[in-house]
């Protein structure tokens, strides 16, 4: 079951995290990627990918370059930067902290 | 947004757009491998325009829009203080244009290559000598004679070519005309445009063919300027014809656009075969053109200067039989080791390159310590601006902008007021640039130049916009962008760094306007003492002419036309010379006193008619002024020696006489290879300056006139001198036909032009330094300013708890009195340290002269106290409860 709207927010971190482990990755193996991980529970909007990914790689967080498939395709992959790897790990014990903190307060109020 | 700017992102949008489509194609494809609906993918995916322009926007934007963003900031900033900015924006402005005109005029004068195949691989011979003061020296005027001997050694090495001196005012007739006008020419060599790789604008140029006979080629070619200003660039003009003097030539071509002579300072309207120039082309030492030399492919300078070295030094030995039998050993061994040098041309050669290359640089240096000293009160300016924009940056670092972005946002501030400042800078220098070249100019004989506005200006200005915006913005920049927002915020960012920062710029600053300014005072110096330096006659009311009659003529015939120009109304006396003082001809003789030995100084000579003295109001001591029937001292055709008379001036008298009336002495005259006449001295004048202004009186020897063909005529006016000059023509013409007068010059015109270049100086550096001076007392100004404003809380304390008002202004000024000071010292040090440089340049001043010290700094401290005035006012006006309140 796919939670709607359940990105907001953060995709860039899961984008940051999926590129630390298996870059290179072009656009629609990031967001296969997503969705498998997260069990088909949450659903990446296409339309909403690429400017995201635009954006990082405007930000210096991640970096796109051109490959070539075998069948001649050209494919537009992404790789972290030093910067998104520095990112990533701020975004990351952020959310957790977050997530701690939001877990505390279900349970304690 | 510039024009460029827009083409980039024109150009940028569309590879962005095609990249992105690319991309998105290659998810739906990707998509569809993976075993998805082809039609259900490309509706879950949206539509790929409004994707496309999203992400293009987020592309696109962020590049651009920081740098729009933080232009439309840094102007709204520049506006915010209209006071401030448009200060700094003048100053700059004002420093800008100087320097740009500079860098036109030492653009033309020096840079600037010919218009020509290959300008790098031209030179020009020359000969270097030693002269009579003992200062390396060389020339580079030639004779046909010689010319033709070098071309013979050279051989197939080099092309040799003649490029003549550009004449002044030739008087042509055009055909189609009858009204005479004046031209401008150059003989050059037939070789010339070929080995220059020029072609014709129109027709054909001169080759080797039309170079060959002397007087036997009557075809010219017209410059394209003159062909587009005299003819409307008729192509009708090929084949007409213009008549000079008794030659009829005819036109056979245009020369290329832009090629106008050979000689930065003249353009030539006409180009006519050496050859044609018949008089001088058999005449060895009759020197009339420079000789460029350009190596035939493979071939060095080296190896075509080492063929002209030998015919040269040839020469050299040959002539040194005419040398008198007991000339010393050094002088003949200075002679010998005299030698043709190369020297490269790309640029030209003339006159003007030769005497006002020093000049320039100097100003050009000049120049640029006033554009630091715009930056420096720029970069105060802004540096006091901080304060206020302190909060603002450490704002903007808490918010989270990175440095580079702050260092964007003050360049970019800066970047705009360097570019207003050029583009107002860019209008005075099109403004000041032709004023200084009219400055470069008698009436009679102007200095042409050409100031194009070419790439090297444009690239100039920007380059130098840029480097401003470096000097005056960087620091700033550099500071503003390492605030610590927790220090800023709380209002404690360490001001003892500002003012530092403030004070090592004030110190800067005062160093480059006391050099400015005693450079400066050098030249106005130099300029004073020149145009007070006793002349021995009066050049006002004085009226030179050269007169041409076509054939020798004794001293009767120009006795008889002097009569004339006397009758004329408004003429006092009249008297002939065989040139007027200060044109710079000369003569030189060489004399023997029984028992002296050989004089290594021979003394100036000049032929001069009866009346000669009185007419220039040269004043005699003893003796008499020539009469008619006086003979100089002479050898008959037996070579005979022959007795003769002749005057003499007291620094003649001091050197052979020892100061003593000379009057009825006897000295030998030598006129050939030891053979010399007697002469008897019968009269005892003042000294006189002979050829330049800035040298000491030489020891002149004058003897009556003998035959000439052309002679000087030294009238002497009631009242002005031009208004007499139509009708002596008319009285002239009308008494022979075959006497032609031409070059009228008032004597002061002599005076003029050899104070040119000081004037020049003088004028420029007087300027420059008034501007130094502005911007240092508006920077001093500002330091103070700040300094009283970020002091008032402590002279606040300091009144309330009674301190004199005397106290207060000592406190405030006490710690920049030393920056001041500091800053003179290092300037006059670093002036007298550069003194060498323009040691030659100056006339009976000198440097370590107290009057030369002492005059920068009285200006200077006596500027700074103006300066000082409104702060200290300022400081004392403080109110303490006021103050103290605020805080």
């Amino acid at each position: 079951m796919a939670i709607a709207d359940a990105l907001q927010g953060s995709l860039d971190l899961l984008v940051l995290k999926i590129l630390s482990r298996r870059a290179p990755l072009h656009g629609y193996a990031i967001m296969t990627s997503i969705e498998t991980l997260s069990g088909e529970r949450l659903r990446v909007e296409e339309g909403s990918l690429y400017p995201a990914l635009h954006r990082m790689e405007e930000s210096g967080l991640i970096r796109g370059t051109w490959t070539t498939k075998d069948n001649g395709r050209r494919l537009r992959v992404y790789d972290l930067t030093a910067r998104g790897r520095k990112e990533l790990a701020k975004e990351e014990s952020r959310w957790t902290a977050v997530a701690t903190a939001v877990q505390r307060v279900l349970r304690l109020a | 947004m510039s024009w460029t700017r827009r083409i980039v992102n024109l150009f940028r949008q569309r590879r962005l757009n095609r990249e992105l489509d690319e991309e998105m194609a290659s998810h739906i494809e990707e998509a569809i491998e993976r075993g998805r609906d082809p039609e259900e993918a490309r509706r879950a995916f949206g539509s790929t325009l409004s994707h496309r322009e999203q992400s293009r926007d987020i592309k696109l934007v962020s590049w651009l829009d920081s740098l729009i963003s933080d232009a439309v900031f840094g102007w709204r900033q520049l506006r915010k203080r209209p006071a401030v900015s448009a200060a700094a924006i003048l100053s700059l402005a004002l420093a800008i244009g100087a320097t740009t005109a500079a860098f036109r005029l030492i653009n033309a004068v020096l840079i600037s290559t010919l218009p020509v195949a290959e300008p790098d691989r031209l030179f020009v011979a020359a000969m270097t000598y030693v002269d009579r003061d003992g200062h390396a020296d060389y020339r580079d005027d030639f004779d046909y004679p010689s010319f033709l001997r070098y071309r013979e050694r050279v051989g197939d090495r080099a092309d040799l070519i003649v490029a003549g001196m550009v004449e002044s005012r030739k008087t042509v007739v055009v055909s189609s005309a009858t009204e005479e006008e004046t031209a401008y020419l150059q003989y050059v060599s037939g070789n010339l445009f070929p080995a220059f790789g020029l072609r014709p604008a129109l027709g054909r140029l001169l080759t080797p063919d039309d170079d060959r006979i002397p007087g036997g080629h009557p075809v010219a070619i017209l410059s394209y300027d003159y062909w587009t200003r005299r003819f409307g660039r008729a192509s009708s003009v090929i084949g007409s014809t213009f008549r000079m003097g008794n030659d009829l030539f005819t036109i056979v071509g245009v020369a290329p656009k832009g090629f106008i002579g050979t000689e930065p300072g003249s353009i030539a309207d006409l180009f006519l075969p050496a050859t044609m120039n018949v008089e001088p082309l058999d005449k060895p030492g009759w020197s009339w053109f420079r000789l460029w030399v350009h190596p035939k492919v493979g071939v060095s300078p080296e190896q075509v200067r080492q063929p002209m070295q030998a015919a040269f030094a040839r020469e050299h030995h040959e002539y040194l039989r005419n040398f008198p039998s007991d000339t010393p050993k050094p002088v003949i061994d200075a002679y010998l080791r005299e030698k043709v040098i190369l020297l490269p041309a790309a640029s030209g050669a003339s006159e003007l390159q030769r005497e006002y290359r020093r000049p320039l640089l100097i100003l050009a240096a000049l120049v640029v310590l006033v554009l630091l000293i715009a930056c420096a009160n720029v970069g105060n300016l802004l540096t006091a601006q901080a304060t206020a924009r302190a909060r603002e940056m450490a704002l903007r670092v808490a918010i989270g902008a990175g440095q580079w972005r702050l260092i964007q946002l003050v360049l970019v501030e800066s970047l705009l007021m360097a570019a207003v400042a050029s583009a107002l800078g860019t209008l005075f220098a099109s403004w000041s640039a032709p004023i200084v070249v009219a400055m470069l100019h008698v009436p009679e004989d102007p200095v042409r130049l050409v100031l194009h506005s070419g790439w090297r200006d444009v690239a100039f200005a920007a380059g130098l916009a840029f480097l401003v915006t470096l000097l005056f913005g960087l620091a700033p920049a550099f500071r503003a962008s390492s605030v610590k927002p927790m220090h800023a915020l709380k209002g404690g960012e360490d001001p003892h760094a500002r003012r530092r920062l403030m004070r090592v710029l004030l110190a800067g600053q005062m160093a480059f306007c006391i050099l400015v300014q005693f450079v400066a005072g050098l030249f106005v110096s130099t300029f004073q003492h020149l145009s007070n330096r006793p002349l021995g006659f009066s050049p006002y009311h004085l009226l030179t002419i050269y007169a041409d009659a076509s054939k020798s003529r004794p001293p009767q015939f120009w006795m008889e036309v002097a009569h004339r120009l006397r009758a004329t109304p408004g003429v006092e006396s009249v008297a002939t010379a065989g040139w007027p003082l200060l044109e710079r001809s000369t003569w030189r003789v060489s004399v023997r006193l029984p028992g002296h030995p050989v004089e290594l100084r021979s003394p100036w000579a000049l032929d001069v008619s009866p009346g000669y003295f009185r007419t220039m109001r040269i004043g005699l001591i003893d003796g008499r002024e020539f009469r008619l029937g006086d003979l100089p001292p002479r050898l008959d055709d037996a070579k005979h020696p022959l007795p003769g008379v002749g005057i003499v001036n007291e620094a003649f008298a001091r050197t052979y006489f020892d100061g003593q009336n000379p009057v009825g002495r006897l000295v030998h005259v030598l006129r050939e290879k030891d053979i010399s006449a007697p002469m008897e001295i019968i009269g005892y004048v003042r000294d006189a300056v002979y050829r330049d202004l800035r040298e000491p009186m030489q020891a002149t020897l004058y003897v009556p006139s003998m035959e000439r063909e052309t002679n000087a005529f030294m009238v002497r006016t009631v009242g002005d001198e031009l208004a007499v000059a139509p009708m002596l023509k008319r009285a002239v013409t009308n008494f022979r036909w075959d006497v032609r007068l031409h070059d009228i010059q008032p004597q002061s015109n002599f005076l003029r032009w050899q104070m040119l270049r000081e004037r020049l100086l003088a004028v420029l550096s007087v300027f420059f330094a008034v501007v130094a001076l502005l911007l240092a007392a508006v920077g001093l100004y500002g330091v103070l300013n700040y300094s009283v404003t970020w002091q008032r809380h402590e002279i606040g304390i300091r009144i309330a708890l009674g301190a004199r008002p005397d106290q207060v202004v000592q406190r405030v000024m006490a710690g920049l009195a030393g920056t001041v000071s500091f800053g003179l010292v290092l300037g006059l040090a670093a002036g007298i340290l550069c003194g060498r440089f323009i040691e030659t340049l100056l006339f009976e001043v000198r440097i370590t002269d107290t009057s030369s010290v002492a005059t920068p700094i009285l200006i200077l401290l006596g500027t700074a106290l103006v300066a000082a005035i409104p702060p200290a006012i300022r400081a004392v006006r403080i109110d303490p409860a006021q103050t103290l309140r605020s805080e």
